[in-house]
């Protein structure tokens, strides 16, 4: 447990390292009478690629340059180096603020943003610019995602530090928000994590017991999953060792979430650990709707258009099982929703379906 | 049967009948026509003897006369060159008659102006008018007078002579009218304060009816040159001016008639002319009589084809011309391609020193530039077109050019939209000048002319002649050239500044949160940089 404590203060260090060191070389460069000039990996698409070893998109070798000595690029570059200080303070004084938070922070310096766009953007040079997620500098989006089951954690939040939680101890779940993903984890009787694209099922499962019954930590994604529910999912994979399940609606675009807390994002390619390569989609599948005869809806023109671009695209190459479900998916043009199974019951998927899934 | 009946009318008959070709057409635009007939009157007056004009007029409330009209008693004084004594009842009390049927550049072209506003003021009135005058001489004149309009002929009602303590030389009037001078108020200050911009040397007084005072002092005492006299150009000619002056040429041979009565045509020219419309033979010493077709010039002289001996010619005395000679004479002055051009010399352009001084002073704008085309000529009437755009400062903006119209210095108020020049500025593409016409603009024409080319006897606008369309809009291209520079040069500078803006807003920001990250505690001096931008800046344009 100590070990892993160290490890949350050695990544606090690093981070602060990094900006520190990025300020220095400005600062640096400015001493020298000599206009300030970065270097980042560029994030624009011809740069992006995905990378079937580490199983997720990452950033090639192309690099852009910022210099405050280009017009156009002075008034970023300045919006840079106010996130880099923001953080900084933000980390060392071990504070959290919020994408929105930062948007109106910035004012206080003079340092006006067009839109909120413009500012996430600045953070996300950051991140690329350091390497790190903007979680790491406790600047984090709205909360909407939520984790129940046999899990205590340990806080390392001020204020907190010391005091433990057993995440069953509240029916709704637990927020995954900055102090749940920066808490140590420290003791769990699970054995799987189950990641459901909804709230409701969510709550259905937390009722039925299924985190009892099935041994599990049980997730609410609230549709596509924000970054650090994707990177907590991470860490419950790799410092717990469990494996790691995702349940989604029959459709394209729930089988683009669980894809997503598989092999991560285009938009998150300059960043690694938010993804679980290793995690497993369950269902529902195309083949379930068939099986288990659910009540479906007729694909839409979207659904479809977007079932063809999946097919081409290069995180669904890996596992044959991709394939085959959009093949399905567009010959029966038929989708089908996790609540589809209520046909059968109440219970049914808790006690029918999703043994019968987990032992695939 | 009714007998239709004839009778003859006088010329001051013909214009109280016809008063509204003379721009006597309503109340209001009566009184803006005598205002403006006697202040040009007054200022051909100085600019003759070249005397930086003093104009002073005075309108002042006598009387209601209608409902909507009233009686005001007018009054214009000048320092001019003022008028022989035995020429002022005349000049005043004689329509078309005048000192201004000679060829050169004036402001009125009728001689009809001032009779006109006082043949008005009797009409209405029935008022006589009060003329004093002096040339500088020891004796100031002074008139009243009435028109006598059937038989066109002054009635001196009173004249008095007055010794001239002070010096004084000038002309003054002074009669009643009825008008509106509320209707007529805006067009009567436009008229001064244009009439200011081109008369830039004048001092302009003005007192309105309610007693206010409007002044245009004058920005320089440099005037035009005084335009020459001049003989008629042969393209301008017609029968009838070819039959007056056979009948008064003193000459008794063609050649002398064409280079005595007429603009830029010498003995060579002359020549020339007779071989090509066969007004000429010559003879041989040794081989007699040659046909015109024949005749060879050596050196511009005639010489025999055949021994190569100089030839004698010999010409008609035109007084012996037939009728149908003079028409082939006046259609051959008109075919033949060689005369010269007239020459500029009768004309008196304002010249861009003054058009822009004029202009600076009236409407005081940031950026003024004018442009003098070279003389040209239509249907044998040389002209001059200068012209001025002014950007900014008082310039208006008005979503449109403000257009000055000018003509002889006369400012042209009415019938805009008829005018070439506005065809020509319409027609222009802005666009490529990077011109708008929301932009605060104002265009200035100005035409100089032996004749201008007016439409109508009204004089309020310029036809449209290819030639003068050609002038005017090579000289709006130009002018409208160099604004585009200018406008360049200022939106450069605009950015340059925004630029630096940028630079010296966010420079040390950056200096202050790098020093903030980096842990340091003394912020790098930015200064250098700074300076290091305005000069690259300057560089990259």
């Amino acid at each position: 447990m100590a070990q892993k404590k160290a490890k949350i203060i050695e990544k606090r260090n690093e981070v602060i390292g990094g900006l520190r060191s990025f300020g220095t070389q400005i600062y640096n460069q400015l001493d020298q009478g000599v206009f300030p000039t970065i270097d980042m990996p560029s994030r624009s698409t011809d740069n992006i690629a995905y990378d079937s070893v580490v199983r997720q998109y990452i950033l090639g070798d192309k690099s852009v340059s910022r210099s405050a000595r280009n017009i156009r690029h002075i008034k970023p570059f300045t919006q840079l180096a106010w996130a880099a200080m923001f953080s900084n303070e933000l980390t060392t004084q071990r504070k959290t603020s919020t994408l929105r938070d930062v948007y109106y922070s910035a004012q206080a310096y003079e340092m006006t943003f067009t839109d909120q766009q413009e500012s996430n953007n600045i953070i996300t040079d950051l991140e690329t610019l350091t390497g790190f997620a903007r979680e790491d500098f406790n600047i984090f989006p709205e909360e909407r995602s939520a984790i129940f089951g046999d899990l205590t954690i340990g806080y390392t939040v001020p204020g907190y530090e010391g005091k433990t939680l057993n995440l069953t101890s509240h029916p709704d779940g637990v927020l995954i928000g900055p102090a749940l993903t920066s808490s140590e984890l420290m003791e769990t009787k699970a054995n799987k994590v189950i990641a459901i694209e909804k709230g409701a099922l969510f709550t259905r499962f937390i009722e039925e017991n299924v985190h009892n019954k099935h041994k599990a930590l049980l997730i609410s994604c609230g549709g596509q999953a924000p970054r650090q529910t994707r990177s907590f999912i991470r860490r419950l994979h790799d410092e717990l060792n469990l494996p790691v399940y995702i349940l989604t609606d029959g459709d394209p675009w729930g089988m683009h979430i669980a894809q997503v807390i598989i092999s991560g994002s285009a938009n998150a390619a300059h960043l690694r650990d938010l993804n679980t390569p290793d995690a497993v989609w369950s269902g529902v599948w195309a083949s379930d709707i068939i099986e288990y005869k659910l009540p479906t809806d007729p694909l839409d023109d979207v659904d479809i258009k977007r079932l063809y671009e999946l097919q081409k695209d290069p995180r669904y190459q890996n596992d044959p099982i991709w394939q085959k479900e959009i093949k399905l998916f567009l010959k029966i043009k038929r989708k089908a929703e996790q609540e589809a199974f209520s046909r059968y019951g109440l219970t049914y998927i808790v006690d029918e379906y999703l043994p019968t899934k987990l032992k695939n | 049967m009714a007998q239709a009946t004839f009778e003859e009318i006088s010329a001051s008959d013909f214009f109280y009948r016809n008063r509204d070709i003379a721009g006597f057409t309503n109340p209001s635009r009566a009184i803006f026509a005598a205002i403006r007939e006697l202040v040009e009157n007054s200022l051909d007056a100085a600019e003759s003897q070249k005397i930086p004009p003093n104009i002073y007029v005075r309108l002042s409330f006598e009387g209601e006369a209608t409902k909507d009209t009233q009686i005001y008693k007018l009054r214009v004084e000048d320092n001019g060159s003022g008028i022989q004594p035995r020429f002022i009842p005349s000049a005043f009390g004689q329509v078309l008659f005048g000192s201004k049927y000679k060829l050169k550049q004036t402001r009125g072209t009728f001689g009809l102006g001032g009779k006109m506003a006082v043949l008005y003021g009797q009409i209405t009135t029935h008022q006589p008018a009060f003329v004093v005058s002096c040339t500088g001489q020891a004796k100031i004149y002074s008139f009243k007078l009435m028109i006598d309009i059937q038989r066109n002929r002054p009635i001196i009602l009173d004249r008095k002579v007055q010794i001239n303590k002070d010096n004084w030389r000038g002309t003054i009037v002074e009669f009643s009218l009825e008008g509106d001078y509320l209707r007529a108020m805006p067009k009567i200050l436009d008229y001064f304060k244009q009439t200011a911009m081109v008369n830039p040397y004048a001092n302009l007084t003005f007192v309105d009816p309610k007693g206010r005072l409007y002044k245009f002092t004058r920005a320089t005492t440099d005037m035009p040159e005084p335009p020459k006299e001049t003989l008629p150009h042969p393209y301008g000619v017609d029968v009838e001016l070819l039959q007056r002056l056979i009948q008064i040429t003193p000459y008794n041979n063609m050649t002398d008639f064409l280079t005595g009565h007429f603009h830029r045509v010498g003995d060579v020219t002359a020549l020339k002319f007779l071989i090509f419309s066969d007004l000429i033979s010559f003879t041989c010493a040794n081989h007699g009589k040659i046909l015109s077709d024949q005749i060879k010039l050596v050196d511009n002289r005639p010489v025999c084809p055949q021994c190569g001996k100089d030839a004698q010619s010999s010409t008609k005395n035109p007084k012996r011309l037939s009728h149908e000679e003079i028409v082939r004479l006046m259609q051959n002055l008109k075919k033949y391609k060689d005369f010269l051009p007239p020459d500029a010399s009768c004309l008196s352009p304002l010249g861009e020193e003054l058009l822009k001084a004029g202009v600076q002073k009236e409407l005081n704008p940031e950026y003024l530039v004018v442009n003098q085309r070279k003389p040209s000529t239509y249907a044998g009437h040389p002209f001059i077109v200068e012209m001025a755009i002014a950007y900014g400062g008082g310039v208006p903006k008005r979503g449109s050019f403000v257009i000055y119209r000018f003509a002889n210095k006369i400012p042209l108020l009415y019938d805009e939209a008829s005018d070439v020049s506005y065809r020509v500025i319409s027609a222009m593409n802005w666009r490529r000048y990077k011109v708008s016409p929301d932009m605060p603009i104002a265009i200035v024409v100005h035409i100089c002319s032996t004749k201008v080319p007016y439409k109508t006897v009204g004089k309020e606008f310029i036809a449209d002649r290819p030639e003068v369309r050609r002038e005017e809009a090579n000289a709006i291209r130009e002018v409208a050239r160099q604004l585009q520079h200018f406008l360049s040069r200022q939106e450069h500078v605009h950015m340059e500044k925004k630029r630096l803006g940028i630079f010296s807003k966010y420079l040390p920001k950056i200096a202050q949160f790098s020093t903030t990250l980096a842990g340091q505690e003394r912020v790098p001096d930015i200064d250098k940089l700074l300076k290091s931008v305005q000069k690259y800046g300057a560089e990259e344009s």
